[in-house]
């Protein structure tokens, strides 16, 4: 048998059972149940899904069609509060850096984990609980003290900058800066603060996709003779897919509604160097009265995420439909 | 087949209902807004003992150590004064309050004073749309026009279409006063060799003697974006006339692109160029620019009179105060600031004579003693309060110059309701060496010709 073969083997079966799972709907439900009490059950449920989320949703986007202000009565405008969102320059900017920060908080995590759990799949480490604890402690740790604590880990006086300096005693030239106030490194810097949180995330679950993968596809990748790169593309990687596209579609919403961190790190500057879709959307309703156009924002970033997210469930999951 | 019908059908139900439902509720957003209207002055209740029974509503933001200390106390003798009337209060920071502001004026029954702040952010729209009181019928009253300086009752008035502020009927009191100066450390000062600036020139001289012996001249940090303002504004009150700035500020002429602001801009970054503020400004957090003032890096710190506590605990009386030195010698400085958040009456308050006589309670002259009591800066000099330590004199005899002389212009980030942003963005990129002064001034002055089209 060859490596590959048992994965796929095992996806084409999972595939088949879907499939069974889907045409037996109609026909062979279980006996003695009728379908529609089901809907009893999850009424309580429903409710409070409809009151929280639907509700206030459609709400959301009604208030996009109207330039208000929040307070005195608002004028319907149609759509072109959503017009404006994707003409205004320095809310497309806002949109690119969102892009921008996605890689940072979703692609560069995963990427790393990945490396982290196939150090880890391999061999024993002792303490593993310990590691384990500490890389996922930024997703414990409060967004505010993130931000405070990496405010000073850049700024002119911090240890990184300490770090370059004495790289410049040595010879090499001079790197350092203030790192949120600088132009060009400002959104980098802040992405890389959410690679920070974002990778304790991805790596528990990888740890636990891992954990489910039979050890015998590993015991023969070992007897074909696979080097670790080689076993980590045929075994581990087909079988975290599901993992995958369950990390991605968590950091990527973290990336695309991320507020918190800019708010507190750089207020969407220097200039409007990371400024976010999310930052605006509070900014146009608490600061400049803008409600429709804040509304227009966060359905667009709905639409977004939302795209992703089925984007990320066909490519990533490899689900079909 | 039935079935299958039935799927498409019943997605189109919950369309259509969800519709319905929009449809609903879908009167225009904010629809139920009527202008308040003013009491005439003789129907006003003076006599609160007589009002009966009242509970007060009180929204205020003063959580910070002494100015909590100046409310409690003023509310405490204001109900011992009268037993009928009991204080509600609800103190939340300022940011809190701005933002929970807005839904609680909206709804039916809001407090019935509240601290609205001045500005285009939150007054000059709470105006615009009729939830707050016009307290001049009051001011025939209690004559609070005729108890504060024009610059300061300007500062809370706004035109009744809330389109205009510095202009229109007054809207709220202010108790407390704040301004931003120069901040020096008299310890590096002497081993310059040098004396505290007389004028604008000596001031300048000044920042150069520091360069020149490797000192770093003015603690600076930027990174919040907005801190930038008060660096320019201090320099542009130099170069422009205080009525060209309060006319600019105000929206009633002027623009960011004339001479004189562009040339503040171009001061500004000559001395970023000339190396007088800390490196890497634009990287360095507001709030640690006095922290490192006070460790000793820089001789000099632009900032308000809110950093002084802070100094006066760290540097004792290491450190003084004094207003941005005027061109000529014992000349009228003049300086950006401005009063403590106004005390504002809501338009759907039932108690608004109550209220008036609170708001004029707490800025009575025995209130401005309380004031200097609890370690605040009053609005009006106080009758008998002398403050304790030198930094804290240095500042009140720098307010009474200003009250005297009118030499208070305001706050630049009142002019649109984004202008912190608008503004202090085109400044960071200024002090990055990224734009031209002429150019950052352009940006700020698009964002502002864009507001007063409105």
């Amino acid at each position: 048998m060859t490596l590959a073969a048992r994965p796929k083997a095992a996806t084409t079966a999972e595939r088949r059972e879907r499939a069974r799972g889907r045409g037996g709907r109609g026909a062979g439900r279980p006996p003695g149940e009728p379908r529609r009490i089901g809907w009893l059950y999850a009424l309580p449920a429903l409710l409070v899904y409809a009151a929280f989320l639907i509700w206030p949703l459609l709400h959301g986007a009604y208030f996009s069609l109207f330039e208000w202000d929040g307070l005195s009565p608002g004028t319907w405008t149609g759509l072109s509060n959503y017009s404006k969102a994707l003409s205004d320059p320095t809310l497309r900017g806002a949109f690119l850096h969102a892009l921008v920060l996605v890689v940072f908080y979703a692609v560069v995590p995963c990427c790393i984990a990945f490396v982290l759990v196939a150090a880890m799949s391999r061999s024993k480490i002792r303490g593993l609980t310990f590691f384990r604890t500490v890389l996922f402690l930024p997703q414990v740790v409060a967004m505010v003290a993130v931000a405070v604590a990496w405010q000073w880990i850049y700024s002119p006086g911090g240890p990184i900058n300490d770090v370059l300096r004495w790289l410049h005693g040595l010879g090499l030239p001079d790197w350092s800066r203030g790192w949120l106030g600088d132009f060009t490194w400002a959104l980098p810097a802040v992405g890389l603060i959410g690679t920070w949180v974002q990778i304790g995330l991805a790596m528990v679950l990888f740890m636990a996709g891992v954990q489910k993968i039979p050890r015998e596809l590993y015991e023969a990748a070992r007897i074909d003779g696979a080097g670790p790169v080689r076993e980590f593309l045929a075994v581990t990687l087909p079988g975290l897919r599901r993992e995958l596209a369950v990390a991605l579609t968590l950091t990527t919403i973290a990336a695309m509604r991320n507020f918190d961190l800019i708010y507190l790190a750089t207020s969407g500057g220097p200039g409007d160097a990371t400024k976010v879709p999310a930052y605006e959307v509070y900014n146009r309703t608490f600061n400049t009265g803008e409600v429709g156009l804040a509304s227009a924002i966060g359905i667009i970033i709905a639409v977004l995420i939302f795209t992703f997210t089925v984007l990320i469930g066909r490519f990533v999951e490899g689900r079909d439909r | 087949m039935l079935k299958q019908g039935l799927k498409p059908l019943r997605h189109g139900a919950v369309l259509s209902m969800a519709a319905l439902a929009v449809l609903a509720a879908a009167c225009t957003p904010g629809s139920d807004g009527d202008k308040p209207a003013a009491k005439a002055p003789s129907s006003v209740n003076t006599d609160i003992a007589k009002a009966g029974d009242v509970t007060l509503t009180v929204w205020d933001q003063e959580v910070r150590g002494g100015q909590n200390e100046q409310m409690e106390r003023l509310n405490k003798a204001f109900q011992d004064k009268y037993p009928n009337v009991k204080i509600k209060r609800v103190s939340r920071s300022f940011n809190d309050l701005q933002k929970t502001l807005r839904l609680a004026l909206s709804g039916d029954s809001p407090p019935d004073v509240v601290e609205a702040n001045q500005g285009h952010g939150a007054m000059a729209q709470f105006v615009k749309a009729g939830m707050l009181l016009p307290l001049d019928n009051y001011d025939q009253v209690y004559g609070w026009k005729k108890r504060y300086p024009k610059g300061l009752t300007d500062l809370n008035s706004v035109s009744p279409d809330g389109k205009k502020i510095g202009t229109g009927g007054l809207y709220g009191v202010s108790i407390n006063g704040e301004i931003v100066g120069i901040y020096y450390n008299k310890d590096k000062l002497s081993g310059l060799g040098v004396q505290p600036p007389k004028t604008w020139a000596d001031f300048e001289r000044a920042l150069a003697t520091a360069k020149g012996k490797g000192e770093t001249p003015i603690a600076f940090g930027n990174l919040d974006k907005f801190p930038a303002i008060h660096n320019f504004g201090v320099i542009q009150d130099q170069l422009a006339p205080k009525d060209a700035v309060r006319r600019l500020v105000y929206g009633q002429g002027g623009s960011w692109t004339d001479g004189p602001n562009v040339q503040a801009a171009q001061k500004l970054s000559d001395w970023v160029k000339a190396g007088y503020f800390t490196k890497d400004a634009n990287g360095v957090k507001y709030d640690d620019s006095p922290v490192n003032f006070s460790k000793g890096e820089g001789v000099f710190l632009i900032g308000g009179t809110w950093f002084a506590a802070d100094l006066y605990k760290s540097m004792g009386d290491k450190v003084g105060f004094m207003l941005p030195p005027p061109a000529q010698a014992g000349g009228q400085p003049t300086t950006m600031g401005g009063e403590s958040l106004p005390w504002s009456i809501t338009a759907k308050s039932k108690h608004p004579d109550v209220a008036a006589a609170y708001i004029n309670f707490i800025s009575s002259p025995e209130a401005m003693d309380v004031s200097v009591e609890t370690g605040n800066l009053p609005a009006l000099a106080a009758p008998t309060k002398k403050p304790q330590g030198p930094v804290f004199t240095d500042i009140f005899g720098a307010w009474d110059v200003l009250s005297r002389n009118d030499g208070i212009t305001p706050y630049l980030d009142y002019a649109t309701p984004d202008f912190a942003d608008a503004l202090g963005g085109p400044l960071q990129e200024l002090i990055a060496g990224r734009t031209s002064p002429r150019q950052a001034m352009d940006k700020a002055q698009q964002n502002y010709a864009t507001f007063l089209r409105k």
